[in-house]
């Protein structure tokens, strides 16, 4: 696949959270707040590509040499791990003002799904280098852009008028249900 | 606590995807029929007893502070032999679980015994905890599946059940058919313990 082609695949047609179930938690659980969205996004984004560098290497350069394959997932959980902890003290260090924004945000992002699926997709796909790290920043970015437009419409649902039982959880998954099929229109773009 | 008020716990009162509501990625994406939500089931049912057997034993080993990376190796190594087991011995289910096998790993509901229940009470609760929990979560699985299968399919466990004229909603199938429906389930799911609840009181 070109480099476009997987930019508009990840974002729009499979979207990783509408279309392939991908961090369905964080995109329920901190879709509250437009600011808390985008803060999100943005340490998502940075983890999962740097995360997607580094486990490439590992595969190709560990496992794959020394035929220790069956030993990814291990490897890959441990790597994401410790990156999202090095990440917050490297941040802390040089960057307070961006850890203040970002820091609440990088101890949930170990126990996203989107991290070590993607890192695994990239593999399953045989993707090379430069495509691992533009699929990787398209899978974030659709990440990013689905919080995003589902914070807006639950800044909304807040004053709606919804039947008690369906309130709060329900109802974010049915608007997510009608949110995917809209993204389903992108369907015939690659 | 009694064992039994633990494992109905499990599946009731606490049942991970209707009531927590955490484990949501996998539930929703393998549970386009009943099959994969039985094995998906299965699958999680083994990770969760393994690692909260595991970690029940470590518990008092284990130092406070390395505790997740530690609940973690403990849960990778059961999704590991998990995983190598299924492509042994069930490879067109490892196939159609795909990705999310591997992604047990950080399924919410594993990480969220060990660190509530396994690592602060005994081996045998562990156990029964771990049975209960992923016993809760396959019936939401399976509920989740049938209705999608029959609906969209018209099928159950790949047999023909609604009538040949009946044209399958591939909706259901689909994405959107998985959202809307889980939203819907757990609202039905609700209803039915406020009712439970206030006919108690």
């Amino acid at each position: 696949m070109s480099i476009p082609a997987i930019l508009i695949s990840t974002i729009f047609v499979n979207n990783y959270v509408l279309a392939r179930f991908l961090g369905i938690c964080p995109f329920l659980g901190v879709s509250n707040k437009m600011e808390t969205s985008a803060g999100m996004g943005v340490a998502v984004t940075f983890v999962v590509t740097l995360s997607s560098i580094i486990t490439y290497f590992i595969q190709k350069g560990i496992l794959d040499l020394l035929g220790l394959q069956y030993l990814q997932t291990i490897v890959f959980i441990l790597v994401i791990a410790a990156l999202v902890q090095f990440v917050e003290l490297v941040l802390k260090k040089i960057s307070p003002s961006l850890y203040n924004a970002l820091g609440v945000y990088l101890p949930l992002i170990t126990t996203n799904c989107v991290v070590l699926g993607v890192a695994i997709l990239n593999i399953q796909e045989g993707y090379d280098l430069v495509r691992t790290i533009f699929n990787s920043l398209g899978s974030s970015i659709g990440f990013t852009l689905a919080l995003i437009l589902m914070a807006g419409i639950r800044e909304k649902l807040e004053i709606a008028d919804i039947p008690e039982v369906l309130k709060g959880f329900p109802i974010a998954l049915i608007t997510a249900g009608l949110m995917s099929i809209a993204f389903l229109g992108f369907g015939g773009l690659v | 606590m009694k064992l039994s008020k633990i494992f109905r716990d499990g599946i009731i009162n606490d049942n991970p995807i209707f009531v927590q509501l955490i484990g949501m990625c996998s539930t929703l994406a393998v549970s386009t029929n009943v099959v994969n939500s039985v094995a998906m089931g299965a699958a999680v049912i083994a990770v969760l007893v393994g690692s909260n057997l595991v970690i029940s034993i470590l518990r008092n080993v284990i130092p406070d502070k390395i505790r997740i990376p530690a609940f973690v190796v403990v849960i990778a190594t059961f999704v590991t032999i998990v995983e190598m087991f299924m492509k042994a011995y069930a490879p067109p289910i490892y196939e159609a679980l795909g990705i999310f096998l591997p992604l047990i790993v950080v399924n919410c509901i594993i990480l969220a015994r060990a660190e509530a229940f396994a690592s602060k009470n005994g081996i045998v609760a562990s156990i029964v905890d771990g049975i209960g929990m992923g016993i809760g979560y396959t019936i939401a699985l399976v509920v989740l599946g049938a209705i999608r299968e029959i609906f969209g399919a018209g099928t159950f466990l790949g047999m023909q059940v609604l009538p040949a004229s009946y044209q399958p909603a591939g909706i259901f199938i689909m994405p959107p058919g998985a959202f809307i429906l889980l939203g819907i389930l757990i609202g039905v799911f609700n209803l039915a313990r406020r009712k439970k609840s206030s006919s108690k009181a």
